[in-house]
């Protein structure tokens, strides 16, 4: 079963001794989970709820000509319907920057159609009523009048001549000059280095490829819920699960045209997220429902709504070019990418421009990246956005550079792989980094020495993230008997408290079991950003080790009242106040300073609110084995590995589980996950029984090897490490079946009869 | 019309609820009796978020009306804990980090259970089998699968 | 909407026949309980089958087994006499869906939600297996590849009711298999279906077969023509190419979410030719 052994594997570069990073504790939340306590945002109730159901459109593109709602009003038990024109107008340059740009009037365009409906599932109104089941009746009541346009699904229909306009005021920007028309196409974005058309002259060997991709799904098996409750005085209390209570808070203020200030957020555990609940859909329907009813309203999704309506991730198309020498030196590469935008401008193609090439350090080289809309639901985050579809083109043309070179795919990356020092294509020089280490472990890795059957192929991919800092917010309090509750303002959607309590003990010196990390709603803590970004562990972390410290100075300098010494001789040791210097004053535990709290100055806390920056970045190397049968063309995963600089890991554990389920998706989004559509745009498959992601049964074990290369930027050397695991895999198993076969895959995803057909030459 | 009257057992407990025909197990569950332990994540069998057992077998309530639960013998997720005394298979979600986000969590536990106490020493194989209708999207399953089997371990006090 | 649990099949035909608007039969709900949910159905009354005996008993009858309509393929794959005789079968019925699903889901409800890929059906036609539906004027027996005409359309009336099959008894040297193609390894509905059934002679020659497709026409194939390129063959590898070959000529497949008409008629051969090895040597092992 596996290899107990090598999961366990870990190679510490940073020499230091924790006493508390590094364990595996139960997680402080766990309990909950195990016994169906915890409570999800479907989970909630409040007195006298009503119940609200989206009314979405079956049109993948057409204008809105009319809508009456009377027939919907008058059924009895409807107490609400609202439409676009119940919401304020947005200002169009209303834009936040964040790890994918978010522009509010798209969004809130996205939360409820105006003019127009842009993909299947699309919201045109909102029903509340008295029960579910009446709302549902009334939501088929409500009269929606369209004039049906020819729907634009892919990015070659988008870019056709005469293609429909999604948008009429959607001008390309990042082009000289400016177009002078509106088109489909809503950026051009290009990173350079050096100069690449000139270096391919230098080139002794030069493979390129076009690859394609199709929209996937997050698939996060918790579909969005919430309760909104708008008292008479205008105060809004939503209850829902989300990857941040204040982008919810702010969104929903935003969209709903309140103040900010009147809108308070209760976070529920969340269901999975992956970046698709890094934005809203429900809320805002949900708050100006409950204004109207003067009822707090209730609103799940369907499965189905999540997958017609809710942010999937960009399909695209990917030319990757690279030249190198003969000895595997790569002197210039070129990489275009078209990425689906969805419904509104926004896909990650300026991320996936930024990650492809930055594993390997080279001076020339070229990232065209083109966002396209098209009539498919906006594209949200998911788990490293943009950097997947990238990989894939690139790893796959490096594994076919390393076949027609004759060189092991592992030493081709090695001898080009980017290192402390290296100018990435976006712009930075890479501090210090573990690439090049995951590749010797992935070299070294028992796995790769196995050999391989008949239609068996093995391959290897590397991957690339950012991951992010900015604002965190933590307070720690300590209790009268000493045990620490850790505050923090983001929500756990993988064992974050655990994390954060691990932090948060070894800076205390104590048992983590008495620190308890709780996650407040936003007007309990300070601002926080959001969960994504593979920023928690490493921004929040922060925060939480800074309140922490703030709290031991404190505690020292009630220790020095307690002793009547100067604070100067007060040092902290394993959870204690010591006296240096002093053998009369025996050291004080954390609970007999806060026994005698009220006494030396009241409560104890500590504090702090940063905007961290210093985020290390992540790399992964991934080991994949498939067997092909070339009668059906189905894939078995025989064998996986995941290999990743993780910095530090916090809980080794939770670790290895983001580079298992990283690892998951990716092989989920490389075989069987796609969106299809009918000729009109309407979605097929809007269940998971169609919508193919991963079962038990389809896979092995995934092994790991968590590398330590620290981050100097964390106190503790940590780097996020929740998405780089998402971006090796495609390459990882494309490449792998394409030695199984015998031929290049450049589509995805390999399902039987698209991989049938490429075997069969077809 | 006029609501069922549905008179059942529910983790040892006899209970008893009012429901519509179209009213699902999970439905009953969740927003008749307040047993919210057991998810809604499809709606249609095919992610054992709603996992139960009826009358000693295991499906998804989302898949049987609240009244066919009349006379009936249910266990839920809030049975599978003994006061404060965790099952085995919990202890083991819990030591072996099984969950991350934890949604899925309670349809694996109520699932794994049913499968050791029909095969205590099931092969890797067939436990991944018998969890093939619970979807796990964090995790890639390779800490469930461990859990259960470890759990299976420790249960035939191997 | 009404609910009803007769006990009786005369009693459940009755309500059948005086439901007003609508009415639809319950056994597992595996399929029924989508489409509720879906709004693709609104009976005025659901009536449970799951009290009547017949529908939930499986008898030994002739030599061979009579298994109720509503049986759950849990049930079913607990009865190890008709695991013996027709592993085939039961092979396709414990595909369908997950463990949860076949605590529920039955042979009668797999055939009569008429879907072209469902799992049990190729089976059973193999198995030359017959339908016992009872009616308001007393029983009939039907062949079960004459039961579905098409996607979701059947040749049962509104008033009728599937009450069992009966799969008969067994000689000697005799084997089954089914075999289905899916994307992932469980979960899925097939994309091709391929139920082969045969019997030897003591030579070792195949005497009498049976093979069936699903999901590759508008309704389950019996393929008579795969059958005789088998019969009267040791099964070799002439006999398989001749099967596989009028496999995928019977084919009659479209284009969907799920597969492509030249991916579903070669993987039909394909499959079919694997079926067919399997239920050999179960044939050779009997």
């Amino acid at each position: 079963m596996g290899n107990e052994e090598n999961q366990l594997r870990i190679i510490d570069y940073s020499g230091r001794e924790f006493r508390h990073i590094g364990t595996r504790p139960v997680r402080p939340d766990g309990v909950d989970k195990v016994t169906g306590r915890a409570n999800f945002g479907a989970d909630f109730t409040v007195n006298g709820m009503i119940f609200g159901r989206v009314v979405r459109s079956p049109h993948a593109h057409a204008r809105i000509k009319k809508i009456n709602i009377d027939k919907a009003l008058a059924v009895p038990g409807v107490k609400a319907v609202v439409t676009g024109q119940d919401f304020p107008q947005i200002d169009p340059a209303d834009k936040a920057v964040g790890e994918v740009v978010v522009s509010y009037y798209d969004l809130s365009r996205n939360v409820i159609a105006r003019d127009k409906v842009l993909y299947d599932g699309h919201a045109v109104a909102a029903v509340a009523a008295t029960s579910a089941a009446i709302a549902e009746r009334a939501a088929a009541l409500v009269e929606v009048e369209y004039e049906v346009l020819k729907p634009v699904m892919s990015v070659a229909d988008a870019l056709k001549k005469n293609a429909p306009l999604l948008h009429k005021d959607l001008f390309t920007s990042g082009v000289e000059p400016k177009p002078e028309k509106p088109s489909n196409v809503a950026a051009r974005t290009e990173f350079r280095l050096g100069d690449p058309a000139a270096a391919f002259a230098d080139a002794e060997v030069i493979v390129e490829r076009e690859f394609s991709t199709q929209t996937v799904h997050q698939g996060y098996i918790e579909p969005h819920a919430c309760v909104a409750s708008v008292a008479n005085d205008g105060y809004v209390s939503i209850w829902c699960s989300s990857q941040g209570q204040f982008m919810v808070r702010s969104f929903t203020a935003k969209f709903c045209g309140i103040e900010e200030s009147k809108v308070k957020v209760i976070p529920a555990e969340i269901g999975g997220g992956f970046g698709g609940k890094t934005v809203i859909y429900l809320e805002p329907l949900a708050v100006m429902l409950a204004r109207k009813a003067g009822r707090a309203v209730k609103m799940t999704m369907t499965r189905d709504e999540v997958l017609r309506a809710t942010g999937p991730t960009s399909g695209g198309i990917a030319r990757a070019k690279v030249g190198a020498r003969k000895d595997g030196t790569l002197v210039s590469g070129e990489l275009e990418l078209h990425y689906e935008a969805g419904a509104f401008a926004g896909s990650p193609v300026a991320l996936g421009c930024m990650t492809g090439f930055a594993p390997y350090h080279m001076e020339n080289v070229s990232c065209v990246g083109w966002d396209v809309v098209v009539n498919r639901p906006k594209a949200a985050a998911y788990r490293a956005p943009g950097a997947p579809v990238a990989a894939f083109a690139v790893e796959s043309v490096l594994d076919e550079l390393a076949q027609q070179l004759g060189m092991d795919p592992i030493e081709l990356r090695l001898k080009n792989a980017a290192r402390e020092g290296t100018q990435a294509p976006y712009g930075v020089k890479f501090n210090r980094i573990g690439y090049a280490e995951t590749l010797e472990a992935a070299k070294n890795h028992p796995h790769y020495q196995i050999p391989l059957g008949p239609n068996q192929g093995r391959g290897v991919a590397s991957g690339f993230w950012f991951n992010i800092g900015g604002s965190s917010s933590a307070e720690v309090m300590v209790n009268p008997d000493g045990t620490v509750i850790v505050v923090t303002g983001n929500p756990d959607i993988g064992g974050s408290r655990a994390s954060m309590a691990l932090m948060a003990a070894e800076v205390f010196g104590i048992d983590v079991a008495h620190i308890k990390p709780i996650i407040a709603d936003t007007e309990s803590v300070p601002f926080s950003m959001l969960t994504g970004g593979s920023r928690v562990t490493f921004a929040t972390g922060k925060a939480v080790i800074e309140a922490a410290q703030d709290a031991v100075n404190d505690m020292k300098r009630r220790a020095a009242k307690m002793w009547d010494v100067d604070l100067a001789q007060v040092d902290w040791e394993n959870g204690r106040a010591v006296c240096i210097e002093s053998d009369q004053h025996k050291p004080l535990s954390m609970a007999d300073i806060a026994a005698k709290a009220d006494k030396t100055g009241g409560a104890i806390s500590g504090k702090a609110n940063i905007n961290a920056k210093g985020a290390g970045p992540g790399f992964g190397t991934h080991i994949c084995d498939v067997e092909v049968d070339p009668e059906t063309g189905r894939v078995t995963v025989l064998r996986y590995t995941a290999i990743q600089d993780v910095g530090k890991a916090i809980h080794p554990s939770y670790v290895e589980g983001q580079l298992q389920g990283g690892a998951v998706q990716g092989i989920g989004w490389a075989l069987n996950e796609e969106y299809v559509y009918d000729a009109e745009g309407r979605l097929q498959n809007t269940g998971f029984l169609d919508y193919r992601m991963p079962v038990a049964s389809d896979l092995p074990m995934i092994d790991t090897v968590l590398v330590e290369v620290p981050n100097e930027g964390h106190p503790y050397g940590v780097r996020g490490v929740g998405e780089t695991p998402i971006v090796p895999p495609l390459g990882a198993v494309a490449n792998a079946v394409s030695r199984a076969i015998g031929k290049r895959v450049a589509d995805l995803p390999l399902s039987p009869p698209r991989l049938l057909s490429i075997i069969d030459g077809k | 019309m006029a609501k069922h009257h549905v008179t059942t057992t529910i983790n040892g407990d006899p209970t008893e609820f009012l429901c519509e025909t179209r009213q699902t197990l999970l439905d009953c569950l969740r927003d008749e009796l307040e047993l919210t332990g057991s998810k809604e994540g499809c709606a249609s069998g095919d992610c054992g978020a709603c996992s139960v057992m009826l009358d000693g077998r295991l499906v998804c309530a989302c898949l049987v009306l609240g009244v066919e639960a009349d006379g009936a013998n249910i266990e839920t997720i809030e049975g599978v804990a003994q006061g404060e005394q965790l099952h085995p298979i919990q202890r083991h979600f819990l030591e072996e980090a099984a969950l991350q986000c934890g949604v899925c969590t309670p349809g694996f536990i109520v699932a794994a259970k049913a499968l050791l106490e029909k095969n205590p020493d099931p092969t890797e194989t067939e436990a991944r089998y018998w969890l093939a209708g619970n979807l796990c999207r964090c995790t890639g399953y390779d800490k469930i699968i461990r859990a259960v089997m470890n759990a299976a371990a420790e249960m035939r006090g191997a | 909407m009404q609910f009803a649990t007769p006990t009786t099949v005369k009693e459940a035909v009755k309500c059948l026949a005086g439901a007003k608007g609508k009415a639809r039969v319950l056994a597992g709900g595996t399929d029924l309980l989508v489409q509720l949910r879906a709004g693709r159905v609104d009976p005025g009354l659901i009536v449970d089958l799951k009290h009547i005996p017949e529908l939930t008993r499986i008898k030994r009858e002739d030599g061979g087994f009579r298994v109720g309509a509503a049986v759950s393929g849990a049930a079913l794959g607990e009865n190890a006499a008709f695991r013996k005789a027709w592993p085939g079968v039961l092979e396709g019925l414990e595909l369908i869906g997950s463990t949860q699903i076949q605590s529920r889901a039955s042979l009668g409800g797999n055939l009569c939600n008429g879907s072209p890929a469902a799992d049990s059906v190729p089976g059973l036609i193999a198995a030359a297996a017959t339908c016992r539906i009872a009616g308001p004027k007393g029983t009939r027996e039907a062949k079960v590849e004459d039961i579905v005409t098409g996607p979701g359309k059947t040749t049962l009336k509104a008033d009728e009711l599937l009450v069992s099959f009966f799969l008969p008894k067994r000689p000697k040297r005799a084997g089954d298999a089914y075999l289905r193609l899916i994307p992932r390894t469980e979960m899925d509905i097939a994309v091709v279906g391929a139920g082969v059934s045969l019997v030897l002679d003591s030579k070792g020659v195949c005497t009498e077969a049976r093979v069936a497709l699903g999901a590759v026409a508008a309704k389950p194939l019996l393929v008579k023509a795969a059958a005789k390129a088998l019969i009267g063959s040791t099964v070799d590898d002439t006999a398989l190419d001749a099967l596989a070959a009028a496999c995928s000529a019977a084919c009659k497949p479209i284009d969907d979410k799920r597969g492509t008409i030249e991916y579903r008629t070669k993987v039909a051969g394909v499959l079919a030719r694997r079926a067919a090895l399997i239920a050999l040597e179960r044939a050779r092992a009997a």
